[in-house]
């Protein structure tokens, strides 16, 4: 039902039930927030959102005050202003003051706002908070000085991760946010998924950094610097360089990487093809064994710790291929090293994703051979951007260049795994080509691609049928548990810990834009219909691998080196 | 005992005649030891009086050797009188007067009681006799309803306290319990009890006077499968004591209020929030749950009426935030106890997500008495608008501390003056505190306010839950104001910033005022003259902007201690003057060459080694690392140290 | 302590979040302190991370999770007992043990705690040793009754 309400004097449509924000911005009127989360039940913590409604005594928050007929609103009163610009001021007057410094320097919502509120004295003092890093983890790092307590971290972490790795501790003036018994960070239930850090509105949570070590590799002449990056990288660059993306700027981005130093610029997809591949071997495997269990795809490294912590009974299941990232380093350190003639150790290997929990999989037991990382350093999309301009590199002035042989292309099957539910479309496509050496009818796979937390479809092959399910965020897992506690079986499943996969990652911008998400996913299924090599064992980068470079390779001829362990892990849950 | 049960049961709470029949009554009498031929000792039981001493009393007169002594009944009651009474005594003899004592400490059990057998009445600590029990009457001695004390107070909600022993039920019935309960729940539905309590014009005691009928009204007519009510006995005022008193006094009232309360809006389940750190009380009111159960007057289908009825006790974990609605609810749900956003409004959406009702302790002990003498009654006291009565606890320096019950419309002069008696130790008063940690101060002039929820509130004051607390010269008022401030700092739950940083920066600010920093020069004078400029604008932007009602009155003792006592917050923060003395950080220590024997015992002491000297020569104090602690004066045997 | 912790649980009923705090409680009174153990324990009877059970606990002042001290003071600091002086007494009490409310000495003989009104305000600062009260208390009495006490825990 709609509705007229008074708004600064003028009238505007409100409708009946929604919250006075949202009335106010579907009619132009932008008022600040700061707790407030789209598509979360509004807490009110911030009270930045505040305006004043005729006959209340005091201000009321947009965000969460519903809208009624009587309203009159002023949203930019000087009582009003007054109210935010002391909220933010009081904010500010124990801060840190670290912005040149602070990780989000130029994304700060909170920097942002005193800018918009026109702050430019300080009125109130306050003795400084003092600093307390938690660097603990490998992918996050806390700096508790500069949290705000808008709560937004502890509600993702709650209740889209479901970790529960985040909570408030204590109250009043001790009040901070922590993980469980305020330990470090490293003996907690975090899976490193990032996802608390792209909604930190300040630089309180943020990446661990990798640049300096980078960098310091880069000037060192003994090592063969080496990057590899996954299809989103590109997209993710193009739009921290604030450049239009399109398909030709992953060429650029290779020159743009050797410009800056690197020797040689290799395709992560190629070792997602090679993921595939393995995986689609193992479910035929399992298949042809009538095994009653699923396959749980386990290339999200922050699911795979997931279950290590919470569901120990199910890692038997988990496919023990390595993730893209892992194979593809270990593909460097032994076939590029042998090919160059350069040993693993004088390697230094990078790997660009849009994955946080990557910069944690990089360290685990198990992705390391005779003392040599698999993957040496993972750099974000947003690290890699700073790096890019650090080097001063002219982006809109590179000619395109290819990757670098033999890592040096992927099937679009490869780029559909950063989406949620493409990487058992992948998989199961590839499992059905290997099969029936006809390419699958992609529209079976239609209902991979819905937008629900938990979605399933079977296939059929000819003579058997291909159960899959896919749990789109750990929300998705839920869904999946019920299903299976009441009898359904799967032959594989995925669950990816970001909502909507990868392009959600917690490496790529913080700007971005929903519709920017969108329109990621939509290029990437449109590629996908496109290209020429669809399947990875068409991809001829693949096949040279298989057919060549295995056999003539003593070290990875067994190819389990493609393959690692899970165990159960013991941390406070 | 069966047979004492099945008697009141049968006769009393089932008895369908308001008035009972005149053999019933006599043995009510008995019960109310109003027709007794053994002597009876009431001995105070609260937590005040066992602070001062009344369990040792309570001994004391158990093994009093006098030759009366085995037929004495000793009985424990709640409280009635002054704090200063405590521990108090009353000594009923067979056919005469109860006689009232104050301050009997174990000593003085032996003489007292070799007095009283032997009609020789010490007059020492005698406060009077009762006047009303229409027994004998002891020539000379005066009456205590005489006494300002009880004259003019209007013990309603109190009234049971101190008369009985709050661990018998039977006590109670006797004293007509439990007959509303009955009433409401055979004689009417969940909408007349709600109407009638409506009719009252019966307020929320809790301080905001928010119409209880109305209140319970908007639960029951919110379409459900379950409500909830829910007492709060929390009491979170730094400074309040009411509802512990009526716990450990009158916790059958409670329990009946409780009941109809929440047969009023259909609720099958009741909490009590209650306080911790009260083990009397809990004691109690656990008693007097079970003993209800065991009367049949809660559980499954009470009285064959088909309503039931469960009440749960739980304690509060301790945090002061709690006792606000919302807050309370996250508690009992298991959560941390953040206030939550309204709407919705707990009586459409409360606990569990069901409507709930939320009252104060004080509010429900009135009820039964609604039920039981009717809405015109209860108007028939106080003002138009706020009926009834108001409990206050009463402290600070006030002469008589105490819980006092006054008439709405009462004037604060009579209640702090004339029953409370003014200020201890011929003092000037300087202010009275009203609302605790989110009150406002009065000054002497203004004490002509009447007690009254509207008139209060057009003065921009508020009630608070009743904590008064007696203010006099020797208090300095920015410190005090920095005490309510370091509470609420604490006790805000940190869930908003106006209130979590304003309460921090009002702290700190007010620290800057009452302590010296070590090197000022004018520079820093401004500075701290510019904090307290902020603080108005902070106070007024925690007021406009905090989520719930504790930080939007955090700054009330601040701002009205600012618009009454302006000219002390400047002495403190030009003059460097605490003209109560007691600012320790603004005082200024020197030594008297001529008295220092160079013993060097100060300057061994000294926190923050401000004192230098040589051995057996006078000692002197650097002013500029001194930080006021006066340690050093306390040392010093010679009293060379000076203080101004 | 291990086996206290499951007699007190099987008090209870699990997965109910409203329990929670009840649960808690009674542990803190047996133990005196909720220990890494018992907020393991607890999450999983009512279904919930240690995270959260850590959150909650300590949002309110009466869990704490170090063991108390053998001997625990409680200080009135309401209003009237202010007035009085208690925060003289609480300073004295804090110099002379050398830690805050709250927490516990290293021989784990005292701790205290602050709390509002006891309902001795007439005879204020109050202060309460293991049930038993003190009234009128002056910060010059603190040394020798911190004394006394060491002796008796010791003399035990
Ligand atoms: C910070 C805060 C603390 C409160 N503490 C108490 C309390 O201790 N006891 C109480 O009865 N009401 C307290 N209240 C008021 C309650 O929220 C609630 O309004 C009251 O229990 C309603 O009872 P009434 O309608 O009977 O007055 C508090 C409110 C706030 C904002
Ligand atoms: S969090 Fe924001 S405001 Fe704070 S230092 Fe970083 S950029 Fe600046
Ligand atoms: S913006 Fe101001 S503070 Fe920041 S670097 Fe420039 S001059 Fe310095
Ligand atoms: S990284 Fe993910 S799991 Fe870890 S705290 Fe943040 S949201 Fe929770
Ligand atoms: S860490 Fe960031 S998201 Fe979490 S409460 Fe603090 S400011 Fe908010
Ligand atoms: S979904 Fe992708 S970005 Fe997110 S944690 Fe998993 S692998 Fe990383
Ligand atoms: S006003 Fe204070 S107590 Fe209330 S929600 Fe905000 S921070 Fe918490
Ligand atoms: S008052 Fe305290 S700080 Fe000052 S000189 Fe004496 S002992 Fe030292
Ligand atoms: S204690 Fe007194 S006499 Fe001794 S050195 Fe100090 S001031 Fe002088
Ligand atoms: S955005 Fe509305 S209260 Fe934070
Ligand atoms: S008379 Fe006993 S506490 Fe009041
Ligand atoms: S304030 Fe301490 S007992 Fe009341």
């Amino acid at each position: 039902m709609l509705f007229t309400i008074q708004v600064n004097n003028r009238k505007i449509r409100a409708e009946k039930g929604e919250t006075i924000l949202s009335a106010l911005n579907r009619n132009g009127i932008i008022i600040p927030t700061l707790c407030r989360m789209k598509d979360f039940t509004p807490t009110g913590a911030c009270r930045i959102c505040v305006v004043e409604v005729e006959g209340r005594e005091n201000l009321v928050t947009a965000c969460s005050q519903p809208v009624e007929e009587w309203m009159k609103i002023r949203t930019h009163s000087p009582r009003v202003i007054t109210a935010r610009k002391t909220i933010v001021e009081l904010l500010l007057s124990n801060h840190p003051d670290d912005c040149l410094y602070c990780d989000k320097n130029l994304n700060c919502e909170l920097q942002k706002l005193a800018e918009e509120l026109n702050i430019r004295e300080r009125r109130i003092r306050a003795r400084k908070i003092k600093p307390r890093l938690d660097q603990s983890s490998h992918a996050i790092v806390r700096e508790l000085s500069k949290c705000i307590l808008c709560g937004r971290c502890v509600r993702v972490c709650e209740e889209v991760i479901t970790t529960t790795s985040l909570d408030f501790i204590n109250k009043g003036s001790k009040i901070h946010v922590g993980p469980s018994m305020d330990r470090d960070f490293n003996f907690s239930s975090c899976i490193n998924c990032g996802q608390c850090v792209m909604v930190c509105p300040t630089g309180a949570l943020h990446e661990k950094h990798n640049i300096n070590e980078v960098q310091e590799y880069l000037n060192n002449p003994e090592f063969m610097k080496i990057i590899q990056y996954s299809p989103l990288v590109a997209s993710g660059i193009a739009e921290e360089l604030g450049i239009r993306y399109n398909r030709e700027f992953e060429r650029m981005l290779n020159s743009i990487l050797r410009k800056i130093g690197f020797e040689k610029v290799f395709a992560a997809g190629a070792g997602t093809d090679i993921c595939l591949y393995e995986i689609a071997e193992q479910l035929t495997e399992k298949v042809k064994e009538k095994h009653d269990k699923p396959l749980y795809i386990s290339a999200c490294p922050a699911w795979v710790k997931y279950a290590e912590q919470f569901m120990p009974d199910l890692i038997p299941e988990l496919s023990t291929v390595k993730s893209p990232q892992q194979v593809t380093g270990i593909l460097i350190k032994t076939v590029v090293a042998a090919e160059t003639g350069i040993r693993p150790e004088k390697i230094f290997s990078v790997s660009a994703t849009p994955c946080l929990a990557m910069k944690f999989e990089a360290r685990r037991d198990g992705m390391m051979r005779k003392g040599i990382s698999d993957v040496d350093t993972v750099m974000t999309v947003r690290e890699l951007a700073r790096l890019i301009r650090l080097y001063g590199v002219d982006v809109s002035n590179v000619a395109p260049e290819p990757f670098d042989e033999p890592l040096s292309g992927y099937s679009s099957s490869a780029s559909l795994t950063e989406v949620s539910g493409g990487f058992a479309e992948a998989v199961g496509r590839l499992y059905l080509f290997m099969k029936t050496g006809k390419e699958a009818d992609r529209q079976m796979f239609r209902k991979l691609r819905m937008s629900v937390s938990f979605r399933e479809v079977t296939v059929n092959s000819g003579e058997e049928e291909l159960k899959i399910a896919v749990a789109d965020g750990l929300t998705g897992l839920e869904k999946l548990k019920r299903e299976q506690a009441a009898g359904k079986n799967y032959d594989l499943i995925e669950v990816m810990t970001c909502p909507g996969g990868c392009v959600n990652g917690a490496g790529m911008p913080f700007s971005s834009a929903r519709d920017e998400k969108k329109t990621r996913v939509k290029t990437i299924y449109l590629a996908d219909d496109t290209d020429a090599i669809n399947t990875p064992s068409k991809s001829p980068v693949l096949i040279n691998i298989y057919e060549k470079m295995i056999k003539e390779n003593k070290e990875i001829s067994d190819r389990k080196i493609f393959h690692t362990h899970f165990e159960k892990r013991d941390v406070l849950l | 005992m069966d047979d004492l049960k099945k008697f009141l049961t049968e006769k009393v709470l089932l008895s369908e005649s308001d008035t009972l029949p005149p053999e019933t009554e006599k043995m009510l009498e008995v019960i109310r030891r109003e027709k007794t031929d053994k002597p009876v000792i009431y001995i105070s039981s609260g937590t005040s009086s066992i602070i001062a001493g009344s369990e040792k009393t309570w001994s004391e007169v158990k093994n009093y050797p006098g030759e009366n002594s085995k037929d004495t009944e000793l009985v424990r009651v709640g409280c009635n009188g002054p704090l200063s009474y405590e521990p108090f005594m009353c000594i009923q003899l067979p056919g005469k007067n109860k006689l009232f004592f104050r301050n009997i400490t174990e000593e003085k059990v032996e003489p007292l009681l070799n007095g009283i057998f032997h009609s020789d009445i010490s007059e020492e600590d005698l406060v009077g006799q009762h006047g009303n029990s229409g027994f004998g009457i002891w020539q000379g001695i005066p009456f205590i309803d005489e006494l300002p004390w009880f004259a003019l107070q209007k013990r309603v909600v109190l009234g049971n306290c101190g008369c009985y022993d709050p661990e018998s039920i039977e006590e109670y019935i006797a004293r007509g319990g439990y007959r509303a309960f009955m009433k409401a729940i055979r004689h009417y539905t969940y909408d007349e009890v709600c109407t009638i309590v409506e009719k009252s014009g019966l307020r929320g005691r809790s301080g905001g006077g928010y119409p209880t009928g109305l209140k319970w009204k908007q639960a029951l007519n919110t379409a459900t499968a379950s409500r909830y009510l829910i007492c709060n006995a929390k009491e979170s005022d730094p400074g309040a004591f009411t509802d512990r008193t009526i716990l450990e006094s009158d916790p059958h009232r409670l329990v009946e209020g409780i009941a109809i309360a929440s047969y009023a809006i259909g609720a099958t389940t009741a909490y009590v929030f209650f306080r911790k750190d009260s083990p009397v009380a809990l004691g109690k009111l656990l008693g007097a749950i079970a003993s209800a159960k065991d009367y049949g007057l809660l559980g499954h289908n009470i009285h064959s009426s088909g309503y039931n009825l469960d009440i749960i006790v739980r304690a509060e974990p301790g945090a002061f935030v709690c006792g606000e609605e919302t807050a309370l609810i996250s508690t009992l749900e298991g959560r941390r106890g953040m206030p939550q956003l309204k709407p919705p409004y707990p009586a459409i959406s409360g606990l569990f997500g069901k409507p709930t009702v939320i009252n104060n302790v004080e509010t429900l002990m009135n009820v039964p008495l609604i039920m039981q003498n009717g809405p015109e009654w209860f108007r028939s006291m106080g003002t138009d608008t706020s009926p009834g009565t108001k409990v206050f606890s009463v402290g600070g320096k006030a002469r008589l501390a105490g819980v006092i019950e006054v008439e709405m419309g009462t004037t604060l002069r009579s209640l702090v003056e004339d029953i409370a008696g003014g200020i201890r130790e011929g003092k000037e008063l300087k202010a009275v505190q009203m609302g605790g940690a989110s009150g406002f101060f009065i000054t002497p002039e203004n004490l002509e306010l009447q007690i009254d929820f509207d008139i209060i509130r057009e003065k921009g004051l508020s009630m608070g839950a009743g904590g008064l607390i007696v203010v006099d010269e020797q208090t300095c008022i920015v410190e005090l104001v920095r005490y309510y401030m370091e509470f609420i700092r604490n006790e805000s739950c940190g869930k908003c910033i106006p209130c979590r940083e304003g309460t921090s920066r009002m702290l700190e600010i007010l620290d800057s005022v009452i302590r010296k920093p070590a090197n000022e020069d004018s520079g820093t004078t401004l500075e701290r003259f510019k904090g307290v400029m902020q603080l108005e604008t902070i106070a007024t932007v925690m007021k406009d902007t905090s989520l719930c009602g504790l930080g939007q009155s955090a700054p009330n003792p601040f701002l009205s201690a600012l618009n009454n006592f302006r000219e002390e917050f400047e002495e403190h923060i030009f003059d460097r003057k605490c003209r109560a003395n007691v600012c320790r950080g603004l005082r200024t220590f020197s030594i008297d060459v001529e008295k220092c024997t160079g013993c060097t015992a100060c300057a061994s002491k000294c926190p923050v080694n401000a004192i230098y000297g040589t051995r057996l020569q006078p000692f002197f104090i650097v002013e500029e690392k001194c930080t006021g602690c006066g340690i050093c004066f306390d040392i010093c045997k010679f009293s060379a140290i000076k203080v101004k | 302590m291990d086996k206290d912790i499951d007699v007190i649980l099987k008090k209870f009923k699990p997965g109910r979040r409203e329990e929670l705090l009840p649960l808690l409680q009674e542990i803190q009174e047996t133990n005196g302190h909720l220990s890494e153990e018992a907020i393991v324990k607890a999450g999983r009877f009512v279904g919930l991370s240690t995270t959260k059970i850590y959150g909650v606990a300590t949002f309110y002042d009466q869990f704490r999770f170090i063991p108390s001290g053998k001997v625990c003071l409680k200080i009135c600091n309401g209003t009237s007992c202010f007035m009085s002086g208690s925060g003289a007494v609480i300073n004295r009490i804090r110099e002379e043990t050398g830690f805050e409310a709250g927490q516990t000495g290293r021989d784990g003989v005292f701790s205290y705690e602050i709390t509002t009104c006891m309902g001795g305000c007439h005879h204020g600062p109050v202060l309460s040793v293991n049930g038993e009260y003190l009234t009128s208390v002056k910060p010059e009495q603190i040394p020798d009754l911190l004394k006394k006490l060491k002796f008796i825990i010791e003399n035990d």
